[in-house]
């Protein structure tokens, strides 16, 4: 199943050509780029693993291409995300994410139902992938 | 293709001649050209050199508009010469040049020295030399004397390894960043000679000249009149005398040495003025630098070709 977080996330896979175009759109905007990975796809998990820090003072997007590639390099099969960060006064904030990488299966989650008091069920979801301990998922 | 070649020459001449003179007007790179012209006195083997790396990139453009193979041209350069002969400057406008020209992406200058490429332990260099060349991405990375990344004293020295690196980007990320290196020219001829693949992967050696004594006067026309000052009469043919004393003495940085001597007879200016207060100081007076406050230099003091700092 494959998961659905971020920007572009409906559309096919992004070419590094369109990658580039955003992370162009983005560094025109004055946003700091960052990349970060993980294996643990569960919609709640916001805060994912830095790769770097992230690059406040690059000007071109194949600065930015360089530690996306390195990334995608280390972490073939792991969801990778590029961040833009607006860092203007009162936004402070991310503005766009967006996966770019992401494993070959995705094994999707299950619906784990728990019983509670007086009869009431409560539902949550589990990834599959996250049966495994972290770095042996995909 | 095949149908361009069976034109007439003439006619293909005529065609390509409109389309240059509309592609040079598009780029802007004339104005550039001039205001290096304007700006930067002398130096005329670096003005030959960058019209013809114009040139280049716009024949280029030209051809790839018709089709024909435009493979980007490798733009990494040296720069040599002696203290204080523009190559700083020079490097900047490169960096604007190659951007109008559509070389280089994003146009800017990122200056650095072996501190900022060269770590203090091992596995410290390379990210280090990766983060400066991430950064120069679009632009131009300028490597000011270049030659102490390499110490042949000392083999367990980190410098070798930023060079590989850098080479690396050189080669494989062309169209991303243009190098610049600079330095002075005997020690980059060594370093040169120690690192062969460096020296290959630069297309451009320029070496800038000194420069002439009517061209340092001139610079220091410049100066002064971006710093809003002027020369009496007088003063003018003391600076001359200045300039004549100076180069013959030790430690004469061309430009450098100019600035500094103009930037100590403002100094002088200044007290000289400051002593006589009391009385009225028209706008004349706070602009001119007289005779007196140049003469005051100890170039002066000693014999022409004298020994010792000025």
């Amino acid at each position: 199943m494959r998961i659905t977080q971020g920007a572009f996330s409906f559309l096919p896979d992004l070419t590094d050509e369109q990658i580039v175009k955003q992370i162009e759109y983005g560094l025109a905007n004055g946003w700091a780029i960052s990349v970060e990975y993980t294996d643990d796809p569960h919609p709640r998990n916001t805060y994912w693993e830095m790769f770097g820090i992230p690059m406040f003072d690059i000007r071109d997007a194949a600065g930015v291409m360089s530690e996306v590639n390195a990334c995608r390099k280390t972490f073939p099969n792991h969801y990778i995300k590029v961040n833009a960060f607006d860092s203007a006064r009162g936004r402070e904030s991310v503005r766009l994410s967006f996966i770019i990488n992401r494993p070959a299966e995705e094994p999707g989650y299950a619906l784990v139902r728990q019983e509670g008091p007086g009869r009431t069920i409560h539902y949550t979801t589990r990834a599959y992938a996250t049966e495994r301990p972290e770095g042996a998922r995909y | 293709m095949n149908a361009v070649d069976a034109q007439p020459r003439s006619a293909a001449g005529e065609e390509g001649a409109l389309d240059l003179e509309a592609a040079y007007r598009d780029s802007h790179v004339g104005e550039v050209l001039e205001r290096l012209d304007r700006e930067l006195i002398g130096l005329a083997p670096v003005k030959g050199r960058i019209r013809d790396i114009a040139a280049l990139l716009l024949i280029d453009k030209l051809r790839h508009a018709v089709g024909l193979s435009a493979g980007a041209p490798a733009l990494h350069m040296s720069f040599t010469g002696n203290p204080g002969t523009g190559k700083t400057t020079v490097a900047v406008r490169m960096a604007e040049i190659l951007h109008r020209l559509g070389y280089v992406r994003k146009g800017h200058l990122v200056a650095v020295t072996r501190d900022d490429l060269v770590g203090q332990y091992i596995g410290h260099t390379a990210p280090k030399t990766r983060e400066v060349l991430k950064r120069a991405m679009g632009g131009v990375l300028f490597i000011d004397e270049a030659y102490y990344l390499y110490r042949p004293e000392n083999e367990r020295d980190y410098g070798q390894e930023a060079i590989e690196i850098l080479l690396q980007v050189m080669e494989n990320q062309r169209d991303d960043l243009v190098v610049i290196l600079a330095g002075y020219k005997d020690r980059m001829e060594t370093f040169f000679r120690s690192n062969p693949g460096m020296s290959s992967r630069i297309a451009h050696h320029i070496d800038f000249p000194d420069y002439t004594p009517g061209e340092l006067l001139a610079i220091a026309h410049l100066m002064l009149e971006q710093m809003q000052y002027r020369l009496s009469p007088e003063a003018d043919a003391a600076l001359r005398e200045y300039i004549e004393r100076r180069r013959a003495q030790p430690h004469f940085a061309n430009a450098r040495s100019i600035r500094n001597a103009l930037d100590r007879s403002r100094l002088r200016q200044a007290s000289r003025l400051f002593e006589r207060r009391g009385g009225a100081i028209d706008r004349q007076a706070l602009e001119t630098l007289e005779a007196a406050d140049i003469r005051a230099s100890r170039v002066f003091l000693q014999p022409p070709g004298g020994e010792g700092p000025p």
